[in-house]
């Protein structure tokens, strides 16, 4: 199929109007439903008649909406980035271990620093808990993908890549395991209520901080679309055209840690948002080039997780199951629908 | 040619592998001239080290010892991205964006030239569009990567290459996957560029023919590390392109300037004589049955050759007795008759 501009650019404004009306549907829906009228009083004027929708709106389901933007966003456009870095389709946050390691990060903070550092203790900690736990996440991100980078330089074979990702990731949850087994019930509680991941836990101070750090990285990684595109051709063309290889990928690695580490400290590991929604808009739009991909993937990925968020909350009742589940659900069919098209996928990538 | 300024120079250029403190030269003290409009093909067996020195001389590897100068600057203290915009590349890499269609390919060339975010100025357009018409690969500009055909994967290849706009392009065997009438292509493609645009290029082949046919010059990779350069023709007078590729079983005719796979087989020689077109396939088809063709008329077998309506005709003399065959099957049937008494077969 051909495509061009102006096709996308409509894609652009359907895929826009979707997300905004998944934005205002989650903030409407849950174990209250709250009219579309109130919704848009509380939103734009601070104000409403009933008082217990003001706190349910500003307090819980604005940060926790705004939230599934920023992971939805951060986890699939360090998805994208690590595709194009390692050219392999099944390359993702998840697959490679990168959230293991930002889960040991979160450990070493949780586990090791006493109970005073559960995941109640932290959302009281403040500005510089939250920094803590962010910067330990996208350092144990970071740790993973450097140690993978690194054997991606001998290995070739993506399908071998990704049983080293898996390894590496087992290796670090094992490490974790280690740690949960030494570790007082209570703690282990919040550590497992965390791995379970939610988005509702980010209000406040955090939300700052979270959305500060997804936007930085989310710009480093727009920064780094040239680069990207002159790496689809591969390294030796890319050093070709005058890139320097290793300060790009040191951008890239810098860029996907922070997406990485950030999102998943805060709302746990979400699984399979990073390898499927990059595919899904690839193929939406069909182009490989970044400075288009980087924004579509945003908006695909803010719309799939807002949507995942409502069918976390199951409209009309009181349950709420958590959003990893939802994502794997949803996620896991689609990574099983890309090796299915692509049977060569040991070599290409799309 | 000689008062051209070379875009390309190496000094006493040693190339190899080092690894772990152990050193593999591959070749040494190699003393080469590139210069602007000339198509050099790069000749030599398999693990002559061709990819070796394509890769030196393009800044991938570094030099074991030596210099490279391009441009008359020392190759290593061009940057990244000034290097890129004397020297493009096409690699044999497998291009695995499949998403990428042609158009955003040719696109990536410019990459060395645009901002930050890649756009593209009027400029480089023109540049694109320059490319494009040169190779000839307008229909297939909306087309992805993975729907291209290895020859107009190829093309296109070349295509970004020239949007690079660089004085040198490096090609490690273009012609390899390609069919034949798409090596030819590629080939003449590349004579054409070096003459209209005086890039210099210079390229990797197993294609000896086509090289020879070509090339304004040959640098002729022997597998003990040296090579020879010179014009093709001179390298096959003075026997440099014999010895390069010196093997059992397999000799060079420098008077065709072909290989010959086949050797004679027996000692049965015949003298072969006639126009142009019948001679040249009843000596192939002669060749390849193992008989011998003399120079001189003096041999037990003469065949006079001749185009004949269904296209050929043979008259053959041996021992003073004259036969007529109308096919060059008909020819072979005769010889093995003959020579038959020889037992060789």
């Amino acid at each position: 199929m051909i495509y061009n501009t102006q096709n996308r650019s409509w894609l652009f404004i359907l895929l826009g109007i979707l997300a905004l009306a998944l934005f205002c549907l989650d903030i409407m829906l849950g174990s209250v439903a709250i009219p579309f009228k109130e919704v848009f009083r509380i939103v734009t004027t601070g104000e409403s008649e009933s008082r217990a929708w003001l706190f349910i709106i500003e307090k819980i389901r604005l940060p926790k909406a705004i939230t599934a933007i920023l992971a939805g966003c951060g986890l699939s456009v360090s998805g994208l980035q690590m595709q194009t870095l390692f050219r392999n389709p099944l390359a993702g946050p998840s697959e490679l271990g990168i959230t293991a390691g930002a889960g040991l990060g979160v450990a070493a903070v949780m586990l090791a620093g006493g109970s005073s550092a559960s995941m109640y203790a932290i959302s009281q900690l403040g500005i510089s808990g939250s920094w803590l736990i962010i910067g330990m996440a996208s350092l144990g991100s970071a740790g993973v993908l450097a140690l993978i980078l690194l054997i991606a330089g001998r290995i070739r074979d993506n399908v071998i890549l990704l049983i080293v990702g898996v390894m590496i990731g087992t290796i670090t949850l094992s490490i974790i395991s280690i740690w949960q087994y030494f570790s007082q019930p209570e703690q282990l509680q919040e550590y497992i209520m965390w791995m379970f991941g939610s988005l509702g836990g980010v209000t406040g101070y955090h939300l700052y901080v979270l959305s500060g750090v997804v936007t930085g990285g989310l710009l480093l990684a727009f920064a780094s679309s040239k680069s990207l595109n002159a790496l689809l051709l591969g390294e030796n063309y890319a050093r070709s055209m005058g890139l320097s290889v290793g300060r790009t990928r040191l951008l890239i690695m810098l860029s996907t840690s922070l997406l990485t580490g950030s999102i998943t400290a805060f709302c746990g590991p979400i699984g399979f948002v990073g390898i499927a929604i990059p595919h899904i808009t690839r193929s939406l739009l069909g182009t490989s080039n970044h400075r288009v991909l980087i924004p579509a993937t945003c908006l695909t990925g803010t719309v799939l997780l807002l949507l995942c968020d409502i069918i976390a909350q199951l409209p009309g009742t009181q349950t709420v199951i958590p959003i990893n589940i939802v994502t794997s659900l949803l996620g896991a069919p689609v990574v099983i629908w890309i090796i299915i098209r692509r049977n060569n996928i040991r070599t290409s990538f799309s | 040619m000689k008062n051209r300024k070379p875009i390309v120079e190496t000094h006493a250029l040693a190339i190899g592998y080092r690894s772990s403190g152990t050193v593999r030269t591959v070749a040494e003290d190699l003393n080469l001239q590139l210069r602007p409009g000339s198509l050099v093909c790069l000749l030599g067996s398999n693990g002559a080290g061709k990819s070796t020195l394509m890769r030196t001389l393009s800044g991938l590897q570094p030099a074991l010892a030596g210099e490279i100068r391009i441009d008359e600057r020392p190759l290593q203290t061009l940057k990244p991205v000034e290097l890129a915009q004397k020297l493009s590349l096409v690699l044999t890499d497998r291009i695995d964006a499949g998403n990428l269609n042609a158009r955003e390919v040719v696109a990536l060339g410019r990459t060395p030239y645009t901002d930050w975010l890649g756009s593209l100025t009027r400029d480089d357009h023109s540049k694109i569009a320059q490319s494009i018409e040169q190779t000839g690969i307008a229909p297939l500009l909306d087309r992805h990567m993975h729907q291209l055909s290895d020859g107009e994967r190829q093309k296109v290849m070349l295509a970004r290459a020239l949007a690079q706009d660089t004085p040198l392009i490096l090609l490690d065997e273009p012609t390899a996957h390609l069919d034949l009438p798409n090596r030819v292509e590629m080939m003449r493609l590349l004579h054409t560029l070096a003459r209209d645009t005086r890039k210099a290029i210079l390229l990797s082949t197993h294609e000896l023919d086509l090289a020879l046919q070509t090339a304004d010059e040959l640098w002729l990779m022997h597998p003990n590390g040296t090579i020879m350069t010179g014009l093709p023709e001179d390298l096959v007078l003075n026997g440099a392109f014999e010895a390069t590729f010196a093997r059992s079983g397999f000799a060079f005719d420098r008077a065709t300037g072909t290989f010959t796979i086949h050797q004679p087989k027996n000692n049965a020689q015949i003298y072969l004589e006639g126009p142009d077109k019948p001679l040249f396939w009843a000596r192939r088809a002669l060749q390849r049955e193992g008989y011998g063709i003399s120079r001189y008329r003096d041999v037990d077998c003469v065949v006079r050759v001749s185009e004949a309506e269904n296209g050929f005709m043979a008259e053959i003399i041996f021992q003073n007795q004259l036969f007529k065959v109308a096919s060059v099957q008909a020819l072979i049937e005769q010889m093995r008759v003959f020579f038959v008494s020889n037992g060789e077969f």
